[in-house]
């Protein structure tokens, strides 16, 4: 047995008192869960102390809270991990998951947010025409794409995490948009289209996502939010061409056309060539780019004036000695049918089923 | 120490005080760098976006030109979102030997290779200060205490997530060598709640708002911690917290005004060189107060 400090956030909204935090001693083997910790707490400090769980084996996905700031199950994290993480005398800090009203103590309200976005991407199928004598078939390979996003286990871990989420409530958010690749992946959907459109043309969509990796660090089944939503940027730029409002298609396809045309980055062009679809010369004169281009004239000005940025740097950009061939891999891999690799990845050589290219990889 | 150099598109483009004060430093450190000239773009996580085959062939290009370099160490970067972007192709990359052979025969005509080689490393200045050079070794070289300066650290994403697949397991510690290399240079790290998240940079054309208000969310911190200034190993970071600096804070609706370092100029400071030699002349958020401060140190 050891002794852990757990130092919990507490909040009673009928109590009419702000939160507050609370240090209770608890006396678990280290390879016990925080979970274990919270309802020894509870059984033997404070009976009021609120906490959603049920299963205790990271399946149910109830016990989401933070734990020294990281969003995590707490049944699924060993308390001596978050001891160690927590630093030498130092308690073990857990409070509610962000991101989501606070109920009571470690209960948030999944409803105002994590379920209210879930069902913004419409989760379930919308098959097309008629429906078949009897259920709708699926080649069972058809489906490996679509295994990760559906190890979710709405858990809300990735919600509370959320970079994005937190200056933009609006955002549609990591659990949700894996959610939506689960159904745009699979083959039986009749609407993908309609589906990326639309999550493409939302301001809080695919495109408001700011690559933080956040999701991907806390989700406990490693469902790799960030990575769905790239695939849904794959899908929706690369298969559909969708050049939506918020520069997504044209950020994407700028960026890789300046790397196929000089090798380096040309950072003066990304802004023009995002706003004008990823052509360099549609963002000097398609109206919507103009607007947009005078809006970052500050920026520019300030660039300049600082040094950083010159106007030689501006106009010419070095290509690469070798860029020939650097063009050439990029048309090569160009021309073939795009590769959508595992996400399940190891990480090891030892087993070569489980690589980058084994089972779940799929040409598209 | 002889190391493959990258330096990376935006140190030579928009923050040339970045690539310029790494010149500087590494010589006083001990380092001899051999810039991978021909090497290409990482894709910052956009190439990939597009298509992961494309963005694993192009730094598997760079990867095989840094294991060509003669005697190198291994290869150094400095810049978060490259140590990001190049450690999801290596991952991707090193898992299956048939992929490994697939993506190196688009690269045969140039007569390149990447090598799994479990002893091969490609690590951010950051990294490389505190695994290879030492945080003791570091320390001997400090001519300039920074004592007295008050420096909030900004690591980036790329650098601290997802910890799996960016070595954590063997280098637990990783996230916070920030504060370990301040201290060690003699200032004082601050501690506030942005430290580790996102600067915004990645959807600064596609969401301005998001972009600028987490930029302005975490100055703003820093600021009411008490910082002097921030300092970030990521040139990115560098953009949006220092040349869109006055527009997020308009996105926060008050006053920022704090100077952004990159990771070398801090270490250069403590070296020993100038402010100006290091480039701190070359950025949006005027540096005068640290470079006042520095001046302080050195009458001292």
């Amino acid at each position: 047995m050891s002794d852990f400090t757990l130092k919990i956030r507490r909040y009673d909204p009928e109590s009419g008192e702000p939160a507050f935090w609370h240090e209770y001693p608890v006396d678990l083997p280290p390879e016990r869960s925080v979970l274990d910790g919270i309802l020894q707490i509870k059984d033997r400090e404070d009976a009021s102390l609120a906490i959603r769980c049920s299963c205790r084996a990271a399946i149910c996905g109830s016990c989401g809270v933070r734990i020294n700031g990281k969003s995590a199950l707490a049944c699924n994290t060993r308390i001596s991990d978050a001891a160690r993480r927590a630093g030498p005398g130092k308690p073990i800090v857990v409070e509610p998951m962000g991101n989501m009203p606070v109920l009571k103590d470690l209960i948030v309200d999944m409803d105002a947010v994590h379920w209210k976005k879930i069902m913004r991407v419409v989760p379930w199928l919308l098959p097309a025409g008629e429906p078949p004598e009897r259920e709708y078939t699926v080649p069972a390979e058809a489906m490996i794409d679509v295994t990760q996003s559906m190890a979710c286990i709405q858990c809300g871990v990735c919600v509370s995490a959320c970079l994005s989420l937190e200056v933009d409530p609006q955002f549609v958010g990591p659990a949700a948009l894996a959610k939506a690749y689960r159904f745009v992946g699979d083959p039986r959907d009749g609407q993908t289209e309609e589906r990326l459109r639309d999550l493409a043309e939302d301001p809080h969509g695919i495109y408001d996502c700011t690559h933080c990796f956040a999701c991907i660090e806390v989700c406990p089944k490693d469902v790799a939010p960030m990575s769905q939503i790239m695939r849904l940027r794959r899908r929706a730029t690369g298969d559909f061409e969708i050049k939506d409002s918020n520069n997504g298609y044209g950020h994407e396809r700028g960026f890789v056309n300046i790397i196929e045309r000089w090798g380096t980055l040309h950072e003066a062009q990304v802004l023009p060539r995002s706003f004008g679809e990823g052509s360099f010369v549609k963002g000097q004169v398609k109206p919507s780019a103009v607007k947009q281009l005078a809006e970052t004239l500050p920026t520019a000005l300030r660039g300049l004036r600082s040094g950083k940025v010159t106007p030689k740097k501006v106009i010419v950009h070095p290509k690469l000695p070798d860029q020939a061939r650097v063009r050439k891999v990029m048309h090569t891999i160009e021309s073939k049918p795009r590769l959508e690799l595992n996400l399940y990845i190891v990480g090891d050589n030892s087993g070569e089923e489980q690589g980058a290219m084994a089972e779940g990889s799929q040409e598209l | 120490m002889k190391l493959a150099y990258w330096p990376g598109c935006v140190s030579r483009g928009f923050t040339p005080e970045l690539h310029g004060s790494m010149h500087l430093v590494a010589p006083k450190l001990g380092l001899e760098l051999v810039e991978l000239d021909r090497a290409n773009c990482c894709g910052a996580g956009v190439i990939a976006e597009h298509n992961q085959e494309m963005a694993d062939t192009l730094n598997a290009r760079t990867f095989a030109l840094a294991q060509k370099v003669d005697g190198a160490a291994g290869m150094m970067n400095i810049c978060s979102t490259c140590q990001g972007a190049q450690s999801e192709c290596q991952e991707r990359l090193d898992a299956d030997s048939g992929y490994r052979e697939h993506v190196n025969s688009h690269l045969s005509e140039e007569g390149l290779s990447y090598e799994r080689d479990g002893e091969w490393w490609n690590k951010n200045f950051l990294w490389l200060l505190v695994e290879e050079i030492g945080l003791d070794k570091l320390s001997e070289k400090v001519v300039r205490p920074l004592e007295g300066l008050r420096i909030a650290p900004f690591y980036g994403c790329y650098i601290v997530r997802p910890t799996k697949r960016l070595g954590y397991e063997g280098h637990p510690n990783r996230d916070k060598y920030l504060d370990f290399v301040i201290e060690i240079l003699g200032a004082e790290s601050v501690e506030y709640a942005g430290s580790h998240k996102c600067c915004g940079f990645p959807v600064i054309t596609m969401n301005r708002a998001t972009s600028l208000r987490q930029a302005g969310r975490h100055l703003a911190d820093a600021l009411d911690a008490g910082a002097d200034c921030l300092v970030t190993p990521c040139p990115l970071c560098h953009l949006n917290l220092d040349m869109q600096q006055p527009d997020a804070a308009k996105f926060v609706e008050r006053d920022l005004d704090v100077p952004v370092l990159h990771l070398p100029q801090m270490v250069g400071l403590a070296l020993g060189f100038e402010p100006k030699e290091l480039g701190m002349d070359k950025h949006v958020v005027k540096t005068s107060d640290v470079q006042r401060k520095v001046a302080e140190l050195a009458a001292a």
